[in-house]
């Protein structure tokens, strides 16, 4: 029999308790979850071993299947296996279709968002990405019977614009998942590399994926990663160099029109033979299809003259970026290859050719962004108090707003360091005008249709003055996340719009509610039960969360003050074991949350003053 | 003043960049939002707004202009989102004079070294007018705050013509 093990009395048991969090790749081709144990981060694997599970999904009429499984389906049932989603995630039709020509897929609008029509019904990106999430949620909890996941960071590209952020979270949201923070790919990367060298100085992420190109510039100081200045291009991927092989074979054979069928096993084709270019200076292709051979061959410098196009682009992006962040190219001490396209000679070779210098490929570059984005997660679920590591991000896209005649006028510019927030005041341009649209669109360009629409909204009840004299002050904020919410009041009358800023194509809060209700068997009680049990989590962690701060710095408050806190806290953990109502807790949290207000700003300044403690401050 | 105090540097338009990069990074330790991650939302909105704070703090403190625009402010002269032009004729000459010799500049027979001898010019101008503004932002004579707005203005001109130069650089050496 085993002993039991009883802890003194006023001393836990397990004062260590480790807390699993998770990091999660959401790839465009391939996708993994992490997850840092004893102190080492390590990606999680299939039954068969497999840590990539290929991002594609197939819907049947009565089952929805995920990974390899699904991939494999692709030739036969093309309109429904859905791969590389990723790219569509925030886009509308019209930009899908300029970017990537011909899909085997049938588009259409649902609810005003994009999506795809498949024989289980019309599929959104956001939903296709949140099955591919609840697989590899599915795949971490399996990993750890029973134990429960408190949150993911989830990986995004740098250069992901507002609408593809909110998206990816939405998608999160969708799968059940508590996002601790959506990070940066190159970020995650750097993380990785980083933490593994403990070198300090200026290093470049060169993360070239599946559909996305990204470049960062990062400065490492003491556990601080400061991104200086990052670039890219969000659709620009494997999946393009891809599409130059398909061109390529449509040329050599002739066969121009491809049926759905035949272009997904050419697309498959490409892909493979791509990859063995890679390692052979010649591959032969065989096409067969609709009773008809073919054999196409391909040399590795035939190739590498389709694809210099391409890698010169991102070149681009890497020079714009070295400006940007302020340096020369001189000043950069590692290069960091992130991303299974980055496997390609011709990229490596350029790559080390542009920074004069050979890149860094130690961690495997398909899984260096899962095990960046779980150091990330094990660090923010509190597994690491005394971690000084810490991660400052920037705007990958500028934020604007549309003045007249059809102009963007810039608020918050590309590279600011987040979170941000930023006001501009803007006047009436008519006697009398009581209303206001304001449209806001991200991206460099001068003119409103060569941006990213963002959002419309308007102002109304503005008091009727002379054209000029109200005062409209717009204030824009950008979290750790990257995402945006824009408010607007007009200065003498206090009146005010905020809008949370959802995509012109994507989704509004009520559609993920629903669709998370519809994702629901018996959606009631099930509906329910999770939020009350959200609920219960939530409180949990505001009692222990107030309970560690009090031990510490409860001198802060006066005795009235600290009495009033502890009867709130007291009253919450009553509730929280006896409510039936999830809006009970809620309501007891907002108590306690409005009891610590002084608390929490009194803490925050003490902390603000103690950061620079013993530095001089004469003069000031 | 707000942000020198935050920073925990002198109040003086000269400052000490070093300094307050290195305080930069000392104080988003204590307040960024990942480091409150486990806190109540309370905690977590008022870390997010602090964040923030200091990262505007940073850009004007960095930037020479809207630091000079900012303190200008601080002492009561706001012109931040002023629509005044500046009544300087002779520097108005010498800028539009600058600005030709820039748009002459990509058909010049020696462009690098055109550029670095403007550069240099803009360098020059650059020094002198941030010069009299450190004098004039410590003195306590409101007269020396007009002058020192006046100084701000012009300083808004040198740096646009070194953006522009920047931009015709690349223009000239890109591929």
């Amino acid at each position: 029999m085993a002993l039991l093990q009883i802890a003194e009395p006023g001393q836990s048991a397990a004062p260590h308790e480790h807390k699993l969090a998770i990091g999660i790749d959401l790839g465009t081709t391939n996708s993994l979850v992490a997850t840092v144990q004893s102190g080492e981060a390590r990606t999680l694997t299939d039954v068969s071993g497999a840590a990539m599970l290929p991002s594609v999904v197939r819907y049947q009429a009565d089952s929805v299947t995920v990974g390899e499984q699904a991939a494999q389906a692709a030739t036969q049932d093309p309109a429904n296996t859905l791969i590389s989603v990723k790219r569509f995630l925030g886009k509308t039709q019209t930009e899908i279709q300029q970017s990537y020509g011909q899909l085997p897929y049938d588009f259409c609008e649902h609810d005003g968002a994009l999506a795809i029509t498949t024989a289980a019904g019309n599929i959104s990106p956001i939903t296709a990405s949140s099955d591919i999430l609840k697989a590899l949620k599915q795949r971490a909890e399996e990993s750890f019977a029973g134990q429960d996941i408190l949150g993911a960071v989830i990986t995004v590209p740098a250069y992901f614009d507002d609408a593809q952020r909110q998206s990816t979270k939405d998608a999160a949201e969708l799968a059940g998942i508590n996002v601790l923070r959506l990070l940066n790919e190159p970020t995650a990367a750097a993380v990785a590399y980083g933490l593994d060298s403990g070198q300090e100085g200026i290093i470049a992420v060169y993360d070239l994926g599946g559909g996305t190109f990204d470049i960062s510039i990062l400065r490492l100081n003491q556990g601080v990663f400061e991104v200086l200045a990052t670039g890219g291009d969000s659709s620009l991927g494997g999946d393009d160099f891809d599409s130059l092989l398909v061109d390529h074979f449509k040329r050599e054979t002739g066969v121009m029109n491809l049926s759905p069928s035949v272009l997904r096993l050419f697309i498959n084709k490409a892909k493979a033979c791509k990859e063995a270019l890679s390692q052979y200076a010649k591959v032969n292709v065989g096409l067969e299809f609709d009773d008809e051979k073919y054999m196409v061959e391909v040399t590795r410098e035939k190739f590498e003259e389709l694809a210099m196009t391409l890698v010169k682009k991102t070149l681009r992006s890497c020079r714009r970026a070295v400006k940007d962040a302020g340096i020369v190219n001189d000043e950069v001490l590692q290069v960091v290859m992130v991303g299974g396209s980055t496997r390609m000679p011709i990229v490596r070779s350029q790559v080390k050719e542009f920074f004069n210098k050979e890149p860094l490929t130690s961690i495997d570059p398909d899984r260096v962004v899962a095990l960046g984005a779980a150091l990330q997660a094990d660090v923010l679920v509190g597994n690491k108090p005394d971690s000084d590591m810490l991660l400052l991000d920037v705007l990958p896209l500028s934020l604007g707003l549309e003045t007249m005649g059809g102009l963007v006028e810039k608020i918050i510019p590309r590279n600011t360091t987040i979170p941000v927030a930023r006001a501009q005041e803007f006047t009436t341009f008519k006697d009398g005008q009581t209303a206001m649209s304001l449209h806001v669109l991200q991206g460099e360009r001068e003119l409103v249709d060569d941006c990213r629409s963002l959002a419309k909204f308007s102002l109304k009840g503005i008091p009727a003055m002379a054209a000029g004299a109200a005062h409209i002050r717009v204030t824009f904020k950008v979290d750790a996340d990257g995402l945006l919410s824009v408010s607007a009041m007009e200065k003498s009358t206090g009146v005010q719009a905020d809008i949370q800023v959802k995509p012109s194509f994507g989704l509004s809060d009520d559609q993920v509610a629903n669709m998370l209700k519809e994702s629901m068997t018996n959606a009631k009680d099930d509906m329910q039960a999770r939020m009350l049990k959200e609920q219960q989590v939530e409180a949990l962690r505001v009692i222990e969360a107030l309970e560690a701060s009090l031990a510490t710095d409860s001198k802060l408050l006066d005795e009235a003050e600290l009495s009033n806190l502890q009867t709130e806290i007291a009253a919450l953990a009553v509730i929280r074991e006896s409510a039936v109502e999830p809006s009970d807790i809620k309501a007891a949290i907002e108590k306690v949350d409005n009891a610590s207000s002084v608390f929490a700003e009194r803490r925050m300044d003490a902390s603000i003053k103690k950061a620079l403690q013993g530095q001089s401050v004469d003069n000031v | 003043m707000r942000y020198f105090e935050l920073f925990a540097i002198p109040v003086d338009y000269q400052i000490d960049l070093a300094t307050v990069n290195k305080n930069y990074l000392e104080l988003q330790r204590a307040v960024h939002p990942d480091r409150h991650a486990n806190s109540s939302s309370r905690d977590k909105l008022l870390a997010v707004q602090n964040a923030a704070e200091i990262n505007d703090a940073l850009q004007t403190l960095k930037h020479p202009v809207k630091r000079a625009e900012y303190m200008l402010s601080e002492l009561g002269v706001d012109i931040r989102a002023e629509q005044q032009t500046l009544q300087d004729p002779l520097f108005l000459m010498q800028q539009m004079e600058l600005r030709e010799e820039l748009e002459e500049l990509s058909s010049s027979s020696d462009p690098d070294a055109a550029i670095t001898q403007f550069e240099q010019q803009i360098k020059q101008l650059d020094s002198q007018y941030s010069a009299q503004l450190a004098a004039q932002l410590a003195s306590n004579d409101e007269q020396q705050w007009q002058l020192a707005a006046d100084n701000i203005r012009k300083l808004k001109f040198v740096y646009k013509l070194r953006d522009e130069l920047e931009r015709i650089e690349d223009s000239l050496f890109d591929d």
